[in-house]
């Protein structure tokens, strides 16, 4: 256990510690000259109309739906390819079972269009 | 007791240095090698053919003024650049760099951590970046930002599933998770490297590889003609570069997982492994620039349908009939 997570747990903090400095330094060593027009968002060169923050098409949502349920699926597969050999013929009719299942989910999001973007 | 741990830090150290410099030495060959694909000269004055160059580069950024917006949240537009760039550096931990070596009477792997599930921790660790992406889209209250953001993160997600389902077949002939066992079971020989027996996985991975590594001609998220710069349009200097410094951190850690699970890793004939290593590496990080100089950039809703409906089905295909080989 030790000698396989102690290098890991040294490998966070050298990466931590070189990307906080990285962020920091800069605060010391850039010069401030702070304007009014430096702190606005970019809009093509206008004064930004509104808030940002707005409601945005409910594609996006539908599609993190369908990642949750097709990753949770690759996940199932990893343990199952490992112990595949002594498995067998069994393992893999059960994962075509599965497979089956979800294959009937993906046709239906297919057929629901969530996948087409107009 | 003491000699172990500190072999284990040196190894910490020489890979992680190793990797710095892969990062900023990549800014440099991609500056270079697209140049000369277009024609031009790329850096050329700072040290001996730009070679000095991303030093120069460093200390600018590290000089260039730290400010933020008036609208945007600080402590989120702050952290962002460091939960894209902290996961990116962590992934090269389980892959083997070269063979067993022996250091003052220890025999040790060329890897960080030798850990049993190597390639989940890989994908665990790389899918983290995405929510630097997110946060820094969103904080900094800049509809271009958001607007990258948002697809970013939905490219991101749909590829990751082809990413992880295009391994599974490698998985199933080596019938182990561990990195340093998936190269020992093709170090017979070059017919032994699993590209040959898996090609479409191949081709899946590589595809999927890019995309999830937003490059070209994936590179949506930064589409410069219609979104100015994507999710990082309102970072500058540091910040602004660390989003990229995590973008070449991955690209250095797929393609040197694609040469461990498909090129047969440090295993070779005549040159040292670690060698052979980081030819195999740079083999796929050069592609990644010609590819760059060469192919235009897909539409969103392209890539989108590509992703999903050409990609997933494709890898999953590829997944049940390696297992029907296997078991016949």
């Amino acid at each position: 256990m030790f000698e396989v997570y102690f290098p890991l747990l040294v490998l966070v903090f050298f990466a931590t510690a070189i990307a906080v400095i990285m962020v920091v330094l800069p605060r010391f060593l850039g010069k401030k000259e702070i304007t009014q027009p430096k702190q606005t968002p970019y809009e093509c060169g206008m004064i930004p109309v509104g808030d940002a923050r707005e409601r945005f098409p409910v594609k996006f949502f539908l599609i993190a739906l369908v990642f949750i349920i097709f990753d949770l699926e690759v996940v199932f597969f990893y343990p199952w390819a490992i112990i595949y050999k002594h498995l067998g013929l069994f393992g893999f009719i059960e994962m075509m079972v599965f497979v089956f299942i979800l294959l009937v989910a993906y046709l239906y999001v297919v057929k629901k269009g969530v996948l087409e973007w107009e | 007791m003491l000699i172990p741990i500190i072999i284990m830090v040196v190894k910490v150290l020489v890979i992680f240095a190793g990797l710095m410099t892969c990062v900023a030495y990549m800014t440099y060959a991609e500056r270079k090698v697209v140049a000369h694909i277009q024609v031009r000269k790329g850096p050329l004055f700072v040290g001996y053919h730009g070679l000095l160059q991303p030093i120069a580069d460093a200390v600018k950024l590290l000089f260039k003024e730290d400010f933020t917006l008036a609208g945007c949240n600080k402590i989120i537009y702050n952290l962002a650049p460091l939960v894209t760039f902290i996961p990116a550096l962590l992934a090269i931990a389980v892959i083997p760099v070269g063979d067993q070596i022996t250091v003052a009477g220890e025999t040790t792997n060329l890897m960080i951590s030798d850990l049993n599930v190597g390639i989940l921790f890989i994908f665990a660790v790389s899918s983290l970046g995405i929510y630097g992406l997110v946060l820094g889209g969103w904080s900094a209250n800049s509809k271009y930002s958001l607007l990258g953001a948002l697809r970013s993160s939905a490219q991101m997600i749909s590829y990751e599933v082809s990413l992880g389902l295009s391994v599974i077949g490698v998985l199933l002939l080596a019938g182990t998770l561990s990195l340093n066992e998936i190269v020992k079971a093709q170090s017979g020989g070059i017919l032994d490297w699993f590209i040959f027996r898996q090609p479409i996985g191949f081709l899946l991975f590589v595809t999927a590889a890019i995309a999830e590594t937003n490059r070209i001609p994936f590179d949506l998220p930064e589409a410069e003609a219609e979104l100015v710069g994507g999710y990082h349009t309102e970072y500058a200097g540091m910040k602004f570069a660390m989003f990229f410094m995590g973008e070449y951190a991955s690209m250095i850690t797929v393609s040197a997982l694609a040469a461990t699970l498909f090129l047969g890793g440090w295993s070779g004939p005549i040159l040292p492994p670690v060698v052979w290593f980081l030819l195999k590496m740079s083999f796929f990080l050069f592609s990644y620039i010609w590819i760059r100089g060469t192919l235009p950039r897909f539409r969103y809703d392209q890539l989108m349908r590509f992703g999903w409906l050409v990609l997933f089905p494709l890898a999953l295909l590829n997944t049940m009939v390696t297992a029907l080989i296997a078991i016949l």
